[in-house]
């Protein structure tokens, strides 16, 4: 081989290379700019979170609907995860039927608020009979009645540079910001079945459900749902909150997106 | 034609010792470029001061000698072990995400204190390998998607498909499938000639791998994504509920790691050299096995 084929060959390698880097930079730009791109694309499994969330992203341009179920399909079982917060403010709410209890939104709205259980309860409600699966595999249906966050996040007025809507529960001495807390991005956040639930199959719901209020989100799975919601913050990033992968659920190894 | 040493000495030793030193005169003449089937031996042929030598008067000759197409195209090469890689992923990590909860289900719901129709014995790992084991298997089943696409697409593309799997007329005659049965099931070594096409078993199960369980996989691992299911909810509907797809995977999922034990044995019988060797630079070694 002569000396100045190689080099053609090699000029031609170092360009190709240059060329097919360049153009991932650009797609990962675009497509961050589209809302494709997850808080958790870092690392070698990144990768594999990035397809997922951006193609199931590009084929809900509508937002498609959870199934929904009859009455009687709703489960006699429904096991649970985990407790309630240990909280001397959630103990004391609790004993006292959550009269005091209240929900804060802020970041970027314009009417930063706070609502009591008692307001949530005048809004519009919305009720729904739906599945939801834990990641471990195991799944139940209910029936679930709140008002829809939309509603919410309409009264309080998002700012247009939102992406994402980070949720937190009850403070904990050793969880700061609450021991499972996350995030939904906009599409989430506005979808029709995105609940801020207060009842539980004809019932307030029970504690180890996520008492006074906990979050439904039907189209992902059980850990989106976050329970004991204390308050809301609506922001343009994930960054600066714990390790900024968007929630817990990636820092204990798990995805942030949960719709599988 | 058959030697009376054992096949894996054969190859291991014999085998081994006639390429790296005694290299011309027994050489096969349908072989792979050496510098590939050399490279498990390439740290004894340095240590040996004749070896360069021999790599390079022995065995620089015959490369350019090789008239035969390869055994295996370089696409169904390529995606073969892609594609084995993948598996291994999807299948620790399945195992990873399986011990959350080793118990499986019937019908939309279920849970521990529901009715289950398997329950393995195993212990419930919670909170720990399912994270990493969903990470995992997520990766690899994008590997394992994009990869097949690849091969199927090329199969279509370059008829691989009817050409070497469809089982043709000759495979399905009686006296036909009864020999090639047989000789499976008294594991039978098969002549060289086997090496060169699929026999009916083979094609039978290549193509219920292909186009019946990697599909059924898909299928089910769709059918459990409440996303994928609010856009196509036919999914889960036509197999009876999201706790089925889950057991449904299950079940295809071990069919699938049977068919890589057997697929594996099967290799070994038929001669683990020159199958992996044709399933690596596409040139079977057989004839260089059977002189």
């Amino acid at each position: 081989m002569s000396p100045s084929v190689s080099r053609r060959k090699l000029i031609t390698a170092g360009l190709a290379t240059a060329a097919a880097g360049s153009g991932l930079a650009v797609a990962r730009r675009l497509a961050d700019r589209y809302g494709l791109i997850p808080p958790d694309d870092g690392g070698i499994y990144g990768v594999g979170q990035t397809l997922t969330y951006a193609s199931q992203r590009l084929l809900l341009r509508h937002q498609t609907l959870a199934r929904e179920f009859n009455p009687s399909e709703i489960s006699k079982v429904c096991p649970v995860n985990g407790g309630p917060p240990d909280s001397e403010a959630y103990r004391r709410l609790a004993s006292g039927d959550f009269l005091d209890w209240r929900l804060t939104i802020d970041g970027l709205v314009r009417r930063p608020s706070s609502f009591s259980l008692g307001e949530l309860k005048r809004f519009p409600s919305s009720t729904q009979i739906t599945h939801q699966a834990c990641e471990e595999g195991w799944s139940f249906i209910a029936e679930w009645t709140g008002v829809p966050l939309s509603y919410v996040l309409n009264l309080v007025g998002v700012s247009a540079r939102a992406k994402y809507v980070f949720f937190f529960p009850f403070a904990e001495k050793s969880f700061p910001l609450g021991k499972k807390w996350g995030s939904l991005d906009m599409p989430e956040a506005w979808h029709p079945q995105t609940l801020l639930a207060y009842g539980m199959n004809g019932q307030q719901i029970p504690t180890p459900h996520g008492a006074p209020v906990r979050l439904r989100v039907p189209r992902q799975l059980g850990f989106k749902s976050l329970k004991y919601l204390s308050r809301i913050m609506v922001t343009d990033t994930a960054k600066n909150i714990g390790k900024g992968w968007g929630s817990s659920s990636p820092e204990h190894g798990f995805s942030w997106y949960g719709g599988i | 034609m058959r030697k009376t040493i054992p096949k894996f000495a054969s190859w291991r030793f014999a085998g081994r010792l006639r390429w790296v030193i005694g290299g011309s005169t027994s050489m096969p003449r349908r072989t792979a470029p050496p510098h590939v089937l050399l490279t498990p031996f390439r740290d004894s042929i340095s240590r040996m001061p004749r070896a360069e030598s021999a790599y390079v008067a022995g065995f620089a000759a015959p490369i350019s000698k090789i008239p035969d197409p390869p055994r295996h195209s370089a696409v169904v090469r390529i995606t073969h072990w892609i594609n084995a890689l993948s598996f291994i992923g999807l299948v620790v990590s399945g195992f990873a995400i399986l011990l959350a909860h080793p118990r499986f289900y019937w019908g939309e719901a279920g849970g521990v204190g529901t009715p289950y129709v398997l329950s393995l014995p195993l212990p419930f790992m919670r909170g720990g390998p399912s994270g990493w084991g969903r990470n995992l298997h997520f990766l690899s089943a994008w590997i394992c998607v994009l990869n097949g696409s690849l091969y199927t697409l090329s199969g279509v593309v370059t008829r691989h498909f009817p050409k070497h799997l469809l089982p043709a007329k000759a495979d399905l005659a009686w006296g036909s499938v009864t020999r090639v049965v047989s000789s499976h099931l008294r594991f039978e070594r098969l002549g060289v000639e086997t090496s060169l096409a699929y026999n009916l078993l083979q094609k039978v199960t290549y193509l219920a791998v292909v186009f019946v369980l990697l599909p059924l996989m898909i299928w089910t691992g769709f059918a459990m994504s409440p996303t994928l299911v609010s856009i196509f909810p036919g999914f889960v509907t036509v197999l009876g509920g999201q706790q089925s797809a889950r057991t449904i995977h299950f079940f295809a999922a071990d069919l699938l790691v049977l068919f890589l034990l057997v697929h594996i044995v099967m290799v070994y019988v038929a001669g683990f050299r020159s199958r992996t060797g044709a399933m690596i630079t596409g040139h079977s070694t057989a004839r260089g096995e059977h002189p």
